[in-house]
């Protein structure tokens, strides 16, 4: 992605704003996993881990790492009271079944419908699709946190996406070094800006027509 | 078979269990990321040689960690998996046309090895429709809505890996190692379960098993992880 630390971490913290009390969260390998360091230590989330852990803690410390206890990356996790361990088929049946409120993921592409491209680049890399095709598309809520544009400086979000589709019309909000994006039924509307950039960067960099709410920001 | 019902003990020798996983054979594997592959089964097939697998499980593990070694060592024909990512070398092996790949969701293969196992011809769903994984699939409509049929998914052996485990193949699990496992257990002709601990009928509390053993054909005793975790 080519952004620094700072960076990454302000739009984990921005999205971290999004989760509110009493949600179920999954949350996606890269950015999306630096959230829980901003949330607020009393907010009472329960996070979803696809290989079956909900309610899952803080990263163990040094030494204190558990094998058999692991996320959805495989990185060592720990528990909260009340956590649960299931099976895979259990994991996948609150997601498909509703009971999953959020998910943040990453992305390659969005468009201005909500559509999301993030886990095939044809003839570069065929990683697989993992879980990414179920959380996208039945999580209640779809937050994508990425890089602006791409490597080559090209935007990210544009009117279609080139790429093949992870879920159509899925996402709900937008987060990235630039700005935060919400998908509205009326076409893409620009929430924020980020420092140091302008509304008219955004629009720059941007393939797709940018609404602003009225009386919203410049 | 009839043995099953006597509580006869199913404990048997690696080199039991592993004659019955042979080249060319379907093998399914419990596991997600390395965590709950089952450790000395994985050595056995590396040093028995067997090759020619078509594999059946989450995903093909890292290059040096749980199922990883044995597609890395070129021992599979087929995988049918959710995701390769975290082994390059599996990607490598499909792109060479060495190592024949297909991609399932995650939670609609956990689904289709849960059918496998009880008997069903498959499931019905409506993840990816209009992506590459309804190529080849039949479509059906119900109450309105289209969904892919899935098949059902079933192995000539499945490994497993558990905490715990008594002679007649009752099993517990050790926390986020459990992931597939479970299904993996109830869908093979053979099932072989690799286990840290194993325990005389009794000793496990019947409210807290999580595998029946009517699904276990064998266990063998483990000798632990042998590889080096990925954040070690």
């Amino acid at each position: 992605m080519g952004m620094g630390i700072e960076v990454r971490n302000r739009m984990a913290s921005r999205a971290a704003k999004e989760i509110k009390a009493g949600m179920v969260v999954n949350l996606g390998i890269g950015i999306p996993s630096l959230v829980p360091n901003f949330l607020a230590p009393e907010t009472e989330v329960l996070f979803h881990a696809e290989n079956g852990v909900l309610g899952m803690g803080p990263s163990p410390s040094n030494g204190e790492e558990d094998a058999m206890l692991c996320n959805a990356g495989g990185f060592p996790v720990t528990v909260i009271p009340g956590a649960s361990y299931f099976d895979s088929a259990t994991a996948f049946a609150m997601i498909r079944g509703g009971y999953l409120d959020m998910t943040i993921l990453g992305g390659l592409e969005v468009s201005e419908k909500g559509d999301l491209a993030n886990w095939v680049i044809p003839g570069k890399r065929i990683p697989g699709i993992g879980g990414g095709m179920e959380l996208a598309e039945k999580a209640k809520k779809v937050i994508v946190l990425m890089s602006h544009v791409n490597k080559h400086g090209e935007p990210k979000i544009l009117q279609e996406c080139t790429l093949p589709l992870t879920a159509r019309g899925c996402v709900d909000l937008i987060i990235t070094d630039m700005a935060v994006i919400e998908v509205s039924e009326k076409g893409l509307l620009l929430k924020e800006v980020m420092e140091p950039f302008t509304e008219k960067d955004v629009r720059e960099m941007t393939g797709a027509k940018l609404l602003v709410r009225e009386g919203g920001k410049k | 078979m009839e043995a099953k019902m006597e509580m006869q003990s199913k404990v048997t020798t690696l080199e039991n269990a592993l004659s019955f996983i042979n080249d060319g054979c379907v093998l399914m594997f419990g596991g997600f990321g390395g965590v709950g592959n089952p450790p000395t089964l994985i050595k056995g097939i590396l040093q028995k040689g067997t090759k020619s697998l078509t594999l059946i499980g989450n995903d093909a593990g890292f290059p040096e960690i749980g199922i990883g070694k044995i597609v890395s060592a070129e021992r599979v024909s087929k995988l049918i998996t959710t995701h390769i990512g975290s082994n390059p070398i599996a990607g490598k092996l499909m792109v060479e046309g060495k190592m024949e790949v297909e991609f399932c969701p995650q939670g609609i293969l956990a689904e289709r090895i849960r059918a496998g196992g009880a008997g069903l011809g498959g499931v019905l769903s409506d993840i990816g429709i209009g992506s590459m994984i309804e190529v080849g699939k039949q479509k059906v409509e119900m109450g309105g809505k289209t969904y892919l049929i899935e098949p059902a998914l079933y192995a000539d052996v499945a490994i497993v890996h558990a905490k715990k485990a008594d002679y007649f193949g009752n099993l517990i699990y050790d926390k986020s190692a459990r992931n597939t496992n479970p299904l993996v257990a109830t869908a093979g002709k053979i099932t072989i379960v690799e286990a840290e601990e194993i325990v005389a009928p009794g000793m496990l509390d019947p409210e807290s098993i999580i595998t029946p053993g009517i699904y276990v054909d064998m266990i063998v005793e483990s000798e632990g992880v042998d590889w080096k975790w990925a954040w070690e």
